[in-house]
């Protein structure tokens, strides 16, 4: 267990490394591009270290705010702080922020960068469908995530796609819009390197994508699951929450691919019933289908 | 003759490093089993507290019951009267926990009582204090493990026994709470 807190720290670390050097690189050419000097590369410096460091100690405030989630009120949701609390104790964890996120689909993710800034998000739905026990194996499961650092990995993933994304919008689209006063006569000028760039970035933009999910391996929600029925000591709850969670054909709204692999399930679409982009998402799987967990759990 | 005194002065901070990190490290543990044992004690008395405000709400619905809500807080003032962490309070808690159980049962048989928002919200911090106590407990003990495998194991043994760490007992369920769950109708 310890091993996976190292590799977690150890491959953020990494991940904000790899994208700090991407982000600078891509805004030099960028002032390069445009045309300015040494302050435009100064700047394109700055910013990409700004949205480092945003990614690092703000990705957990946008992946809520992303899911549309709201503070948990504790008069409210009595039942959900009671387990939260019950399951800190057993685990010597400090109590993170509960969210709720008005939806029907039962699903939680957990967000954070350690233990003392961690926060854990469910739906209506899941509080509506799970019994006591199920609830408590569910929230066994994120903590876990967050006990494991699994989710400064996550978080930071979540914001970097985000930028990369954006930035491959931006070039191309500033290429578009500069690209009628296009002076024939003047060869390869600012508006073919911002194409030539926003070229680059979408088609690298998905590799990244796919390479930041194989980081965030698919194992390690079997781990958290092992984890969480460490914590409970009662693996039924955990496997009947698994098993509605499978029965349950209902899709969150505000999941997307980029937050995907934060939820317990995939909040995107995976069968045609569920909706029509389900051959596409099972390509981007970031978990393993839920009949091999069960599987695993039931073989403690 | 100076490469010899460079590994004598390498190894002895070495030594000495270690003996430190190995004591910060079972001071830690130690400490660690201290406040998980507290942390027992908080969720138990949480329970003591809650339990008049539970036994004064049933009494207005089930006027007939005199016997189990007196079970309850007799048991209750054993555990109170009892020295923290003896085998009489332990078996008193054991006894709290069944009488709890017979009074959440008394709902089915009031439905006005199951209709009380207070007791519903009792009763969830009853259970989840429950909860706490058992996982208080766990978290009690497995800190006792890690801290006993590490005074135990080789090298750590050594320096454990010659700094005065002594092993802790774990804190174990009563033979009679163990058994079977019997079930009467």
């Amino acid at each position: 267990m310890y091993d996976q807190v190292a590799q977690n720290r150890r491959r953020s670390m990494l991940l904000v490394a790899v994208f700090f050097v991407f982000t600078a690189l891509v805004a030099i050419a960028v002032a390069y591009g445009v045309g300015l000097g040494a302050t435009g590369i100064a700047f394109a410096v700055l910013f990409a270290g700004g949205s480092a460091a945003l990614s690092y100690w703000k990705s957990d405030s946008i992946a809520l705010a992303v899911s549309r989630a709201r503070p948990a009120d504790e008069q409210q949701y009595a039942r959900l702080h009671n387990l939260v609390e019950g399951l800190c104790i057993a685990s010597g964890l400090p109590k993170p922020r509960l969210y709720v996120i008005d939806d029907d689909a039962p699903n939680a993710f957990a967000t954070g960068r350690n233990p003392s800034h961690a926060a854990i998000a469910v739906t209506t739905g899941l509080l509506d469908k799970m019994n006591r026990v199920e609830l408590e194996g569910v929230l066994a499961h994120e903590l876990s995530h967050v006990k494991n650092y699994d989710i400064l990995v996550s978080t930071l993933a979540i914001v970097m796609l985000g930028v990369i994304t954006l930035l491959a919008d931006l070039s191309f689209r500033f290429h578009w819009l500069s690209g009628h006063k296009r002076d024939r006569d003047a060869g390869p000028g600012p508006q073919a390197v911002l194409a030539v760039v926003g070229i680059v970035l979408i088609i690298v933009g998905p590799i990244v994508a796919k390479l930041i999910h194989f980081a965030i391996s698919r194992r390690r929600e079997q781990l958290a699951d092992f984890s969480a029925v460490e914590m409970t000591r009662y693996p039924p709850g955990l496997i009947s929450a698994l098993e509605k969670l499978k029965g349950d054909s209902s899709v969150v709204r505000s999941g997307s691919r980029a937050t995907a692999h934060m939820w317990i399930e995939d909040p995107m679409a995976q069968t045609e019933q569920q909706g029509n982009l389900a051959k596409l998402n099972r390509l981007f799987n970031t978990h393993p289908p839920l009949d091999e967990r069960i599987a695993a759990l039931r073989e403690l | 003759m100076l490469v010899f005194l460079l590994i004598i002065v390498v190894l002895v901070v070495g030594v000495l490093l270690y003996t430190v990190a190995t004591y910060n490290g079972l001071v830690k543990l130690r400490n660690r089993i201290e406040a998980a044992w507290a942390q027992i004690d908080v969720q138990l008395k949480r329970r003591y507290d809650l339990i008049p405000n539970l036994v004064e709400t049933v009494k207005g619905y089930a006027t007939h019951e005199r016997d189990t809500l007196e079970a309850v807080i007799n048991a209750r003032n054993r555990a109170m009267a009892a020295p923290s962490g003896s085998h009489e309070q332990a078996e008193a808690e054991n006894v709290i926990t069944g009488a709890l159980r017979q009074v959440f049962a008394l709902s089915e048989a009031y439905p006005d009582l199951k209709a009380n928002q207070n007791f519903a919200q009792l009763q969830e911090e009853l259970t989840s204090t429950e909860d706490r106590i058992a996982y208080s407990r766990q978290f009690f003990n497995d800190s006792v493990l890690k801290y006993n495998s590490k005074i135990q194991a080789f090298p750590g043994v050594i320096l454990a026994n010659m700094m005065g760490f002594k092993a802790r007992e774990y804190f174990e369920a009563d033979d009679d709470s163990r058994g079977p769950v019997q079930v009467k109708f």
